[in-house]
């Protein structure tokens, strides 16, 4: 029972809140440049404005172009209902293991670069391959820190993760957890396409990733885009928290109390690696493309060194 | 005679039946008499592989003495050699059906129809050989009948002949290699039934000889980096129907040959081999991938995957070897039946990619993905095929190659406890390496469908596509039937493979459950039907939600934004050659692409210029280092050796004479 309220709660509390997060993310940064900002509320705004608007199909696309936007919802959504956000006990067993929802988030990013390749355009083909041949790279790094993570649960689903976590805090202290964890941000950062893999508040640079793909996009089109890039960076830090600071998660057969505390947890955790990630943005500038791969490569051998630890200190 | 062999010897009949109607038949009628039959044959095939795997009745062998002068040949099913042979009968039905309308255009001469249902009987033979005869003989006609099958357009298109000779080297000397190991086994063992071989006592060194020989010959076969140099070559220029075959069906048979007589016959080994195994399979995964990233030609970049997957097949063997030797046989049996069932996923998503790839060919002319795009409004059956087929192939949820390599990932995540420094240091890269090559193949995938079939088209021809005609769209269906109920219910399949790995190591249960694949011994589950169930409910959801909020205009078409820019022109979209110019800089120093300016200035000076020409390509490094100098000292020495053959006989009898008494010299100096 627990289990399916969590998960309806995460669903709840990653759709409706992530567009906060952002504008969060977007006021800290604001104040720290030494702008107004915004308010917190403009994603919502943004998002209620282009649900209004007119749905417009650029001539010479078809299903794909259609279809994308809501593949790449659908995978968000999917993710936040089994990842271990608020409890462990995911009412999808069988789909919360580590490996499929790297895999689910994955699908979304290949809609999305599919999409744009359907377009035709230019932009559109710059974007998906700069996507794709980040999701490449990113691949290794995530299957071999969950290598590492999953040693010391004996299994790679993330609620037994999580729980393995729960009952020993002090285990996240060693060299592992702490070698993943740097690994897993990084990667985390460029799926999620923040600085200083890309660049989310740019248009029409030649560096942009993400941006570059959803220009064709128009009205709730857009607005689905919009939504679900936010619902992945908010499951990505929460998945973040929940492996490495999993203080306050519900355990199975908790109760609504202990339900509605970690939520609360949850929205702390979350705001707090989102403002941090905001404010490491200011100080930082975007790299190079052609550097992206060796950013990569480096967590890639933080990941690897992670497994190492974790033979050596077994 | 039991079910599997009554239906086994039916489907060696119906393709003989094939065979000779195809020779007998009229012109007209031999499109769909050979076809029918070879069809025919390949279900007939199927029963009797997963009668052999659900052993209805006991396991079969037979001896014909007759058949063969002095050893005659000898037969027998069991589980393991049954997957092999459904896989087979499945890829050869799609395939028969499809090259009834597939062959309309010139490739329904006599010899090609009747040596296609000749091919699929080979394949069906090998697994089933319980002899080194036998299997030797079935091996070569194997061989022999698909080289014939790939020379089919020698006349069309000059490459052929080139990678048909490739192919032929290869093969053979794959066969020499596999003929040197079996016969020094057979040899030891004092016989050369299987069974004879299975309980012989051979020493360490002779056991290590004959299982490096016979492996040089399976990788060969499988595709295998350095060995793959004939698999890139003879892929794309065989009929599509074929490459489908070879594809998907007969690289099998170098994996069943090192399961059967590295695991089976050899009883397994020290550790050093499967690391070996696992070494190499996860070179050609890498090498695999790698080149079909940067493949434009789309037959070709199938042709790589095929590498790639048999790769990662192979680390799925060798990690069952590694852990068999270290005592896990736990981990052993996960392990070979995530192999297994990575062959099996491998094969039905490789019939539907190179069976819709043919008919892209069909319907165009041209396998180059930088002509193609635009053929989702033309060709929209073929379209979606080869979309499912792409998904299943980069392994994504739902797809089928998903649940293999999250099968085979398991076996080597949980591996660390236990199987010493040895394992302690592959396991993890060999995580690293699948986990690339499964990042590398999305990105394969996504520019193989995104450029070759959406957007707009890049020629002529890709805009006068059309589509197919009916049997090749309903052999089509048929894969992709396969193809989802493999992704879908992977359950009904994973227990019947648990029987074949119950050939190598017995007693052990693989997965149990029904909807949701759960490890036995090691905790681990994953449903892929729940994934498939729950991304569908989500997307519906998703597009519940959208009908209510979003406004209730209509939708409209207005052109392509394209941030302001005039109307755009088919060259300014993006290539497949584009597509992967990051990932060919990533990875350059692997890649060695070659570039090259050619400027040619106007007659009669220098600063004015005429054309600047533009090169780039990406050549096969492992052949360009490796197999261009071997080919070169070759030819050297053959050339060199043309001084001897001047055409006088007189020399030729001082030859003659030299060498009979330098053997006669040898022999008294050394008896």
């Amino acid at each position: 029972m627990t289990g399916v309220v969590g998960a309806v709660l995460q669903v709840i509390v990653v759709g409706v809140g992530s567009p906060l997060l952002v504008g969060v993310m977007r006021q800290v940064r604001a104040r720290l440049e030494g702008r107004a900002g915004a308010g917190v509320l403009q994603p919502w705004r943004d998002l209620r404005k282009l649900m209004r608007k007119e749905p417009i199909t650029p001539r010479g696309t078809g299903w794909v172009f259609r279809a994308a936007p809501l593949v790449l919802a659908g995978t968000a959504l999917v993710v936040a209902a089994v990842v271990p956000l608020v409890t462990t006990a995911s009412p999808l067993d069988g789909v919360a293991d580590l490996f499929a929802v790297t895999a689910l988030l994955a699908l979304g990013s290949v809609a999305l670069a599919l999409g744009a390749l359907d377009t035709g355009t230019a932009f559109g083909g710059m974007g998906a391959s700069r996507e794709m041949t980040v999701l490449a790279l990113v691949e290794p790094t995530i299957l071999v820190s969950v290598f590492a993570l999953s040693i010391r649960a004996g299994s790679t689903s993330l609620g037994s993760i999580v729980t393995a976590t729960v009952e020993d805090p002090l285990s996240v202290i060693s060299p592992v957890s702490v070698l993943a964890a740097v690994a897993l941000a990084i990667v985390t950062i460029a799926e999620t396409g923040r600085i200083p893999v890309d660049n989310p508040s740019t248009h029409l640079e030649l560096t942009m990733i993400h941006e570059a793909m959803v220009l064709e996009y128009a009205g709730p089109d857009l607005a689905l885009i919009e939504w679900a890039s936010a619902m992945r960076l908010s499951v990505l830090l929460g998945l973040l928290a929940s492996l490495f600071f999993p203080l306050g998660i519900a355990i199975a057969d908790a109760g609504v109390l202990a339900l509605l505390v970690a939520v609360i947890a949850l929205v702390v955790k979350v705001g707090l690696l989102g403002v941090l990630l905001s404010v490491g943005e200011v100080f930082m500038a975007k790299l190079r493309l052609f550097r992206v791969p060796e950013l990569l490569a480096g967590s890639f051998l933080l990941a690897l060194l992670a497994v190492a630890a974790s033979f050596f200190l077994a | 005679m039991n079910l599997v062999s009554t239906l086994y010897v039916m489907a060696l009949s119906g393709c003989a039946v094939a065979a000779v109607a195809a020779l007998l038949a009229p012109p007209r009628a031999r499109l769909h008499l050979a076809g029918w039959c070879t069809a025919g044959a390949g279900g007939l095939g199927v029963a009797a592989g997963v009668a052999a795997v659900m052993s209805f009745g006991s396991s079969w062998s037979a001896w014909l003495p007759e058949l063969l002068p002095l050893a005659g040949v000898r037969l027998a099913i069991d589980p393991l050699g049954g997957v092999f042979i459904a896989v087979t009968g499945v890829v050869a039905v799609c395939a028969a059906i499809y090259g009834i309308g597939y062959c309309d255009h010139g490739l329904d001469g006599r010899v090609f129809q009747s040596v296609l249902p000749l091919f699929v009987a080979a394949m069906l033979l090998v697994p089933a050989a319980a002899s080194v005869s036998t299997f030797l003989l079935a091996w070569e006609l194997m061989a022999v009948s698909s080289l014939l099958l790939v020379l089919a357009e020698h006349r069309r298109r000059a490459a052929v002949g080139g990678a048909g000779l490739w192919y032929a080297v290869m093969t053979h000397l794959g066969l020499v290699t596999i003929l040197i190991g079996l016969v020094a086994f057979a040899a030891g063992a004092g016989g050369e039934s299987f069974e004879q071989l299975r309980a012989a006592a051979l020493s360490p060194a002779a056991r290590t000889v004959v299982f490096l020989a016979t492996f040089a010959g399976f990788a060969s076969k499988a595709g295998i980096v350095p060995l793959h140099v004939w698999l890139p070559r003879a892929h794309p220029e065989a009929p599509s129907h074929v490459s489908a075959l070879m594809s998907a069906a007969m690289v099998n048979m170098g994996v069943y040959g090192v399961v059967r007589v590295g695991l089976d016959l050899l009883g397994g080994g020290p550790a050093w081999w499967w690391l070996l195994v696992l070494a190499a399979g996860a070179a050609s995964a890498l090498f695999g991938i790698l080149q079909a990233v940067v493949a434009s030609d789309l037959k070709r970049l199938l042709g790589y995957s095929t590498t790639e997957n048999l790769g990662l097949v192979l680390v799925g063997v060798g990690a069952a070897g590694f852990f068999a030797a270290s005592d896990q046989l736990v981990l052993a049996a996960l392990a070979l039946a995530a192999a297994l069932l990575h062959v099996v996923n491998h094969a039905a998503f490789k019939t539907v990619l190179f069976l819709s790839a043919g008919s892209v060919l069909h319907a165009t002319g041209t396998r180059d993905l930088d002509a193609l795009g635009g053929l989702r409004t033309r060709l929209p059956y073929t379209t979606a095929v080869f979309a499912v087929g792409a998904l299943c192939a980069s392994a994504l949820p739902p797809g089928n190659a998903f649940v293999s390599e999250w099968l085979l990932l398991q076996s080597l995540i949980h591996a660390l406890p236990g199987s010493g420094v040895a394992g302690a240091v592959t396991m993890p890269l060999a995580v690293a390496v699948i986990a690339l090559s499964a990042g590398l193949a999305v990105a394969t995938f996504v520019k193989a469908f995104g450029v070759g079939f959406l957007a707009r088209p890049r020629s002529a021809e890709a805009e006068r596509a059309s589509e197919s005609p009916p049997t090749m769209l309903g052999a089509m269906a048929l894969a992709v039937a396969g193809c989802v109920a493999l992704a879908l219910a992977p359950t009904l399949v994973v227990p019947a493979l648990g029987r074949a790995v119950g050939v190598v190591f017995p007693g052990r249960d693989v997965v149990s459950g029904e909807l949701t694949l759960r490890l036995a011994g090691v905790s681990g589950m994953i449903s892929p039907l729940l994934i498939a169930i729950a991304l569908l409910a989500a997307v519906v959801a998703v597009l519940g939600l959208v009908r209510v909020t979003a406004s209730r205009r209509a939708r409209r078409a207005a052109r392509l934004w394209d941030c302001g820019a005039g109307p755009m022109s088919a060259r300014m979209e993006y290539t497949a050659t584009s597509f992967a110019e990051p990932l060919q800089r990533v990875f350059d120093d692997v890649l060695a692409p070659e570039s090259d300016v050619d400027v040619t200035p106007t007659k009669e000076s220098t600063y004015l210029v005429e054309r600047v020409r533009f090169h780039a390509r990406v050549p096969d490094r492992i052949e360009h280092r490796l197999y261009d100098p071997l080919i070169a000292a070759v030819s050297a020495v053959g050339r060199a050796a043309r001084g001897l053959a001047t055409g006088s006989v007189h020399r030729y009898l001082g030859y003659g004479f030299w060498a009979l008494t330098a053997a006669l010299i040898v022999l008294v100096v050394l008896w």
